[in-house]
């Protein structure tokens, strides 16, 4: 089966045609300010390359950095509501308290704190104020909102108040985006809510976006579905990414690392993916990377939801060393290494040029760094070496060799043995690895739930059936669906046997 | 008297999350209501222990509950206030000053809450130096001072006053029960104490120990020089281990978290291992299989890097962690204090071994 794969970065889009496991064409082009052009342009010079009828494309999937982006650079974000319900828990705290001024300011429309909610095990804290929430949704209708979130104490364990709330905010506010906190974050009242009013913000934005990734489809004859790429590496449809683009935030690092895993046919083990500024360290375990369990800053905004976790070092291709080596970073000329590195007639000694001196990799003029003494640059080969194995060492969650996936336009920086690594696997098309990742991406259905009154088989098997019919509805086929993730915890402090089920189902769509 | 500054805010969190010593939850929720009432222009006043009247009234007052809870129903300063307005009402008689029972943790902030409120000077001092997960392991409980009575409101209109209770470990009992059944988290004011017993029993300036800890890591992070080793220095501690954490073990039971971690040496500790016990706090150490350290000395395991302090719930595998001692009060380190929070208060079979020789260091801090 025929897909196409992109990644839409701030700089490039990289786009690639795989069948099967076969990589049939990779074209890179620089990302445009509009992205429609930029798509549109990789799209015709991958169908041109690979001299591919459309029609024969099975599915598109696009990964993107434009929404992280957004936040990070404070552009393209729109004014929103914000509607708590906890009172009067909270209630010194309100939404917004500890962003950065110059977001808050561009963000925060109008805040209403209503009274609300639920205890740890599920009583209410007190009635919800179906008044209050009225009057909220009229006021911020009057102000011109058109994008609202909603975020009620413990909201993860029962929904029933947001839902409430997400009904009368439709029918006053005619039209407007509602984001209920439960459907994204997990306990931790501040950070959920707060990823809720980042993908409350960013609602224009993602319509726009995701309607001129549709536009560049259409205009390049293609009339396969669009997917977009999430931060656990699976799939949504085109309409769930428009009204969740939070979940793309950290599609770039989690499609390199699946990309990662699939070229290298490896399911297990360590992706380093080295960069022009920084390294991304991350674990993959089972194909798929390993989630952050920690509060993770977007932005200067604290959030706790569904990340991979990752770190991040300050090594790279552009990463600036001292002339007696003894310094490595974290300066870095980035993107102006073609300027700046000896290897280009630049005056700034950086890792690449340490690289080509030791005959890693060729590039450039490299009589240009043949003045540099051996000495220095097998001490910095060696160091960099050892910030490598460190920062795999830091991921690491067991004991033992694991194999290392070295990807990234930097990836000459890693060494070909490392400490704590079984072997280091170096991939055809790394650099494209993202787009790659966005290819053979699947789609997924997760269910967190709590169950009463069943028996623990009786409340797993009704778990699975939601989230198979959930991975179906995101574009699965029921065939390929298995089993990634169960777990139950029972609640002890709950009656009738209670227990909170998580089950996420994976399989591959067309 | 003096005002605590702003700038003092954030090493208070700082600071008072190290000497909470994994447990006492995190303070940066309670932090950033101090930052904010501070940004409308409030202000509060600190009161030197000394300058109490013998027949002052004190306030001594915590949150209490379910570190979990606390992350959706977030702290406030009106409710921290209201049970001892409670309290001043049951008494028919004003407070003097307020201050914590407990230093480390978010509880260090629970005076300055209610100081926010009322007006009321905050002293500098503690019960407990450190964070302990139970009312009897006070200064004022090894004391035998009275444990009554005790007021406990909630968010909603639930006001209890627990009138009288037949020792602290009643009083424990009691008011646990009560915190659970309105939704585990209370804000309370225990037993009020008189400026002569605070003086005689309680552990005295720990805020500002704790503010000048705080204050001491954070130019070690910004200068970068080594953060753990300025704690070290600013709290006359000991470094015990230098490792990456390789296994942790949890288990909850009865409304505790339990449980253990292993720490694989790195540097001068390579080839040894580490273990540590935690009940909410950390609560004993081994070093290759033998007993070198237990509560009440403080056991404080610090990111090694940013020096931040690791709770016992976000410990994990593959941390670079420093294990650090740090001196315990004198009260606890009696035989009656280490009756109340030795090792065997903890359910382990040990004795108090400490790594600061008899006598040696008999005060927290300089």
């Amino acid at each position: 089966m025929r897909r196409i794969g992109i990644d839409v970065g701030g700089t490039n889009t990289d786009a690639v045609l795989i069948d099967g496991s076969r990589v049939l064409g990779a074209v890179k082009t620089n990302t445009t300010a509009d992205v429609l052009g930029g798509v549109r342009t990789a799209l015709d010079k991958l169908l041109a390359q690979t001299a591919d009828d459309p029609g024969t494309i099975a599915a598109v999937v696009i990964g993107t950095t434009h929404f992280t982006n957004a936040v990070i650079e404070r552009r393209a974000l729109q004014r929103v509501g914000a509607l708590r319900i906890g009172l009067p828990a909270s209630a010194s705290l309100p939404p917004f308290i500890d962003w950065p001024e110059d977001l808050a300011a561009m963000v925060r429309g109008e805040v209403h704190m209503v009274a609300g909610g639920h205890e740890y095990d599920g009583r209410p804290i007190v009635p919800l104020d179906l008044g209050a929430i009225r009057d909220a949704a009229r006021r911020m209708a009057d102000a011109g909102l058109t994008s609202v979130g909603v975020t009620s104490v413990f909201s993860p364990l029962t929904a029933e108040c947001e839902q409430e709330a997400g009904r009368i905010l439709a029918e006053e506010m005619p039209g407007v985006a509602i984001t209920l906190s439960h459907e994204l974050g997990r306990i931790g009242l501040l950070e959920r809510e707060n990823v809720t009013l980042l993908n409350a913000c960013l609602q224009d934005l993602a319509q726009k976006t995701v309607a001129a990734f549709t536009e560049a489809l259409r205009s390049s004859g293609l009339t396969a579905p669009l997917y977009l790429t999430q931060n656990d590496g699976t799939i949504m449809r085109a309409e769930t990414a428009s009204r969740f683009p939070v979940w793309c935030f950290a599609s770039g690092p989690t499609n390199s690392m699946r990309g990662a895993a699939f070229l290298s046919g490896l399911d297990d083990g360590v992706v380093v993916d080295v960069g022009g500024t920084t390294s991304d360290i991350g674990y993959l375990k089972g194909g798929f990377p390993r989630e952050a369990n920690a509060a993770v800053e977007i932005g200067g905004v604290r959030t706790l939801f569904r990340m991979p976790d990752l770190l991040s070092i300050g090594l790279g291709g552009g990463t600036e060393i001292s002339a007696d080596g003894s310094r490595i970073g974290p300066r870095s000329v980035g993107f102006r290494l073609l300027q700046k590195g000896l290897l280009f007639g630049g005056d700034t000694l950086t890792a690449t040029d340490i690289a080509c001196a030791a005959g890693r990799t060729d590039l450039g003029d490299r009589s240009l760094v043949e003045g540099l003494s051996p000495g220095l640059v097998a001490r910095t080969l060696a160091r960099m070496g050892e910030m490598i194995a460190e920062g795999v060492d830091r991921m690491k969650t067991e004991a033992g060799d694991v194999p290392l996936l070295a990807v990234g336009g930097g990836s000459f920086l890693i060494p070909d043995e490392v400490e704590g690594c079984s072997e280091v696997i170096r991939v055809e098309h790394h650099a494209v690895a993202n787009a790659v990742g966005a290819a053979i991406a699947q789609a997924s259905g997760e269910v967190d739930h709590i169950f009463s009154n069943l028996t623990r088989d009786q409340a797993v098997a009704a778990a699975q059936t939601e989230a198979e019919s959930r991975a179906v509805a995101a574009g699965a086929r029921r065939e390929s669906l298995k089993l990634v993730e169960l777990e139950d915890i029972p609640l002890s402090y709950l009656p009738g046997d209670a227990r909170r089920v998580r089950v996420r189902m994976v399989g591959d769509i067309g | 008297m003096r005002q605590i500054e702003r700038d003092e805010l954030e090493p208070l969190a700082t600071g008072a999350w190290i000497l909470g010593t994994g447990g006492g939850g995190s303070p940066y929720l309670s932090y950033l209501n101090m930052r904010k009432l501070y940004a409308e222009g409030t202000r509060v006043k600190l009161m030197d222990p000394a300058d109490l009247a013998d027949d002052a009234l004190v306030a001594v007052v915590s949150n209490m509950g379910a570190p979990l809870v606390g992350q959706e129903r977030l702290s406030d300063p009106a409710f921290a206030a209201k049970p001892v307005r409670m309290m001043e009402e049951y008494l028919g008689r004003p407070f003097t000053a307020v201050m914590s029972v407990e230093i480390g943790g978010g509880n260090a902030f629970q005076p300055l809450l209610v100081a926010a409120m009322t007006g009321l000077p905050v002293v500098d001092a503690d019960a407990m130096g450190r964070a302990y997960p139970e009312a009897q392991m006070t200064s004022f409980a090894i004391a035998d001072l009275p444990m009554f009575p005790l007021t406990l409101a909630d968010i909603r209109d639930n006001e209890v006053i627990v009138a009288r209770a037949a020792s602290w470990k009643w009083m424990e009992r009691i008011s646990r029960k009560v915190c659970t059944e309105v939704g585990s988290i209370a804000a309370t004011c225990k037993a009020p104490r008189t400026g002569a017993e605070v003086k005689a029993h309680g552990i005295l300036y720990t805020t500002t120990q704790a503010i000048a800890l705080g204050r001491e890591v954070r130019r070690a992070r910004h200068a970068h020089e080594d953060p753990v080793a300025a704690t070290l220095a600013a709290a006359k501690g000991k470094l015990l281990f230098r490792g990456k954490v390789s296994d942790v073990q949890r288990r909850a039971t009865e409304g505790f978290l339990r449980g253990n971690a292993r720490i694989d040496g790195i540097d001068d500790d390579r080839g040894a291992r580490f273990e540590v016990a935690f009940q909410n706090e950390y609560a004993v150490g081994w070093r290759d299989g033998r007993v070198i350290v237990t509560t009440p000395d403080l056991i404080c395991v610090l990111d090694s890097v940013s020096g931040e302090a690791i709770g016992t719930e976000s410990l994990r595998y593959g941390q670079r962690v420093s294990v650090i001692a740090l001196p315990a009060p004198a009260i606890l380190r009696t035989p009656k204090g280490i009756a109340h929070v030795g090792p065997r208060a903890f359910g382990h079979d040990t004795d108090y071994v400490t790594v600061f020789g008899d006598g040696a260091a008999t005060e927290q801090f300089s």
